[in-house]
């Protein structure tokens, strides 16, 4: 009989062994799967995780790996702060969005006119479309009591809607013969979220990304608040005899997680992006979920798992196209991460006991 | 700096493999960029079914590959590219929104061509292509005029784009052709594909009263809706949705891109390749209409297909004046035919559409 036994106390060892099994649990089911379709798994395994490190395009792979790392990381980040104090913020992608359409109408309001000051406002409305955005679930939650995973999620939809009619409305490119989507921030060079140097992936996402994770470390490992942040998550009660307002880290933690996501959305629409079209969000605010856990919702592991995130990405379409994988093929793979990473996060809190179950 | 020196250096090596094969690549390799899965049943179905017409057709002198799901923005661009590194000779783009990243990549290869569908950018190694689908949507007016009882003809917009505005104008110019009483009813589904929202507007519009409905999105979910509801007539949309014949379907627009894929990868091959605007129609066989079921009654089967010969024949456009625009202003005079500018373009409805565009 083998039965599950609540340990005394959280394993240390387990937590940090955690995804690396689940990395090779996912390897081994993976590689099974796609035995099962017909193909090599070794090579299909290699072509995802080797060839945009180290193949023969690596200097290509490797800064895209920046690109579509770094808004993952970003928003994770903020999100990781809510999730060790129990506010689940579910609606990144929405802040997201909204970062986005602020940002972008900023730089878009003052096309053709050239000023190094437009790009920092634009990073500032950003900032503050997601923030605001975020408010309205943190406010909602601290006045009325409302569950903030309902209206954070709803809101994506909502702030779609909007990114919808923006293209195809207000910010539409009046030179683009009628069809939707806004001018192109590329060729808007005030607006423009350039490589800072060429080809190396690192834009200005790169760089706040970066600040965010220092940032977070600091925050979580050195202050008060951050303090508050984890005995909120990890001892509800005992928070309060310490004195924390629940109100106000509720609004702490909407807040900065909305406008990282912001800050996230105006990196990627100003500079790899460059548009605002109708399907400019690609589901960045909910892999970022993923990630979070992924990275234990520590600042390091998370930019570990940004970085392991946009491989599997990266090198998930090499695969599709070098050896036929169908792009479902690769959404499983990825899912399967997730799936034994929380079926190993078990084992942190409880362990495996074979014997006799003792009459109770 | 030195990036943009790796990147133009493997250009170099490729491109020039791609004329001369020096690379060792006997064939030529030719890639497809999708925007859905292949398995939708509409759209990246089709451009699917034209990548196997090409490897049937050229048999081992081509390679294809293709990559799936791809969201538009700097994912398409970074699968455009690596496919331009792992030596592709021809690159089809097929969604709207890859117009800038196909701009992009193609830049930096100069001797790869790209194909982009449905866009207005072009280069010396990009080509875009695109099908007027409009012609069909006129036969597909003129059924349903016949075809309604209630006079009430709903329609399943996607965005409310050039693309789809065209369609509405020729469907309902063509239906109120064929019944002067007819009205149209528009519900935007602001999807291409998603089946459950488009069973919705399906339904909305039955209960409204249509018994036509035409459809601009991908799913075959309308036509369940309608086959539900018993009496409602559909066409099937970008493919024959043949499943729901004969009825609800009674007829459909499929697009068929089998025979210019295997034109432009020839063109590859023999080095004739040159960048163009192809924007074919019914004629061309770009548009194909599905077979027109026996619940539609004989003499209105004839009208349609004398229709579809008028069409293909170039003998008459889709937009024959005199046509008004809705605020009653002139839009072509007696005998004018829309110029390819205005209708590439079209953001208005043609008189006697009811409802606003949505902005």
């Amino acid at each position: 009989m083998i039965r599950l036994e609540k340990r005394p106390q959280p394993s240390r060892a387990f937590a940090w062994a955690t995804p690396l099994l689940a990395v090779l649990a996912t390897f081994f089911f993976g590689g099974l799967l796609f035995a099962v379709l017909g193909k090599d798994p070794i090579q299909s395994i290699l072509t995802i995780f080797w060839q945009p490190l180290f193949g023969e395009f690596s200097f290509f792979y490797r800064p895209q790996l920046l690109i579509k790392g770094a808004p993952l990381v970003l928003i994770a980040i903020g999100l990781s702060l809510g999730f060790r104090a129990g506010i689940w913020n579910i609606g990144a992608e929405g802040q997201y969005i909204m970062g986005a359409l602020f940002g972008a109408g900023v730089g878009l309001a003052f096309y053709p006119a050239e000023s190094a000051l437009i790009f920092p406002a634009m990073v500032l409305a950003g900032a503050f479309g997601g923030w605001i955005w975020a408010m309205i679930p943190a406010v909602l939650k601290v006045r009325f009591g409302t569950n903030e995973i309902l209206v954070s999620l709803m809101l994506v939809y909502v702030a779609e809607q909007f990114l919808a009619s923006m293209s195809l409305g207000l910010m539409k490119n009046p030179e683009g013969f009628g069809f939707p989507g806004s001018r192109n921030l590329q060729q808007y060079p005030s607006a423009h979220n350039a490589e800072l140097i060429t080809g190396s992936g690192m834009h200005w996402g790169v760089v706040f990304a970066m600040i965010a994770v220092i940032f977070a470390y600091v925050l979580l490992t050195r202050h008060r608040l951050g303090f508050a942040v984890r005995v909120t998550g990890e001892a509800p009660r005992a928070a309060k005899f310490s004195g924390v307002n629940p109100g106000r880290l509720i609004l702490f933690c909407l807040g900065t997680s909305g406008m990282l996501a912001g800050l996230a959305g105006l990196f990627e629409v100003s500079g790899p992006s460059g548009q605002v079209t109708i399907d400019f969000n690609t589901g960045y605010g909910f892999t970022a979920i993923i990630v979070a856990f992924l990275g234990r919702l520590h600042p390091i592991g998370i930019v570990l798992a940004g970085l392991l995130m946009a491989l599997t990405y990266i090198g998930g379409d090499i695969a599709q196209s070098q050896l036929g994988l169908p792009a479902a093929a690769i959404q499983v793979f990825q899912g399967m991460l997730l799936f034994f990473l929380l079926a190993f996060d078990l084992f942190t809190n409880y362990r495996l006991r074979t014997g006799r179950t003792e009459a109770a | 700096m030195k990036f943009t020196t790796l990147l133009a250096s493997a250009a170099v090596a490729l491109g020039l493999g791609a004329a001369a094969y020096a690379d060792g690549h006997e064939k030529t390799k030719v890639g497809f960029v999708y925007v859905g899965p292949i398995g939708d049943g509409g759209w990246t179905y089709e451009h699917d079914k034209g990548r196997l017409a090409v490897e049937e057709a050229l048999g081992d002198k081509v390679d294809t590959v293709y990559v799936e799901n791809v969201a538009e923005g700097p994912d398409s661009e970074r699968v455009m590219t690596q496919m331009a590194l792992d030596g592709a000779d021809l690159i089809f783009t097929t969604s709207f929104g890859y117009m800038d990243p196909t701009i992009n990549v193609a830049a930096k290869f100069p001797n790869v061509k790209f194909e982009h569908a449905t866009g207005y950018k072009r280069a010396d190694n990009v080509s875009t292509y695109s099908a007027r689908f409009y012609e069909g949507r006129a036969i597909q007016g003129h059924i349903a005029g016949k075809m309604t009882k209630s006079n009430i003809i709903g329609y399943i917009g996607s965005y409310p784009i050039p693309e789809v505005i065209r369609g509405i104008n020729s469907a309902f110019i063509h239906a109120r052709k064929a019944n002067p009483d007819v009205q149209f009813k528009i519900v935007w589904a602001y999807t291409w594909f998603d089946p459950a929202k488009e069973a919705d507007a399906a339904k909305v519009l039955i209960e409204q009263g249509a018994d036509v409905v035409l459809q601009h999105t991908d799913s075959t979910a309308p036509q369940a809706a309608a086959q539900e509801a018993g009496n409602v007539v559909t066409f099937g949309q970008a493919s024959d949705m043949g499943q729901y014949a004969p009825f609800p379907r009674v007829s459909s627009i499929i697009d068929d891109w089998a025979p210019y894929y295997i034109a432009r990868t020839q063109a590859v091959i023999d080095g004739t390749w040159e960048s163009t605007d192809t924007w074919d129609g019914i004629g061309a066989g770009m548009v194909g209409i599905g077979e027109i079921s026996d619940a539609v009654p004989a003499d209105v089967k004839a009208e349609a297909l004398a229709l579809k010969a008028s069409l293909a024949d170039g003998s008459y456009h889709a937009f024959t004046g005199p046509l008004n625009k809705q605020d009653g202003s002139a839009f072509l005079a007696d005998g004018e035919v829309a110029d390819d500018g205005t209708l590439a373009g079209m953001n208005f409805y043609v008189e006697g559409i009811e409802g606003d565009i949505p902005q």
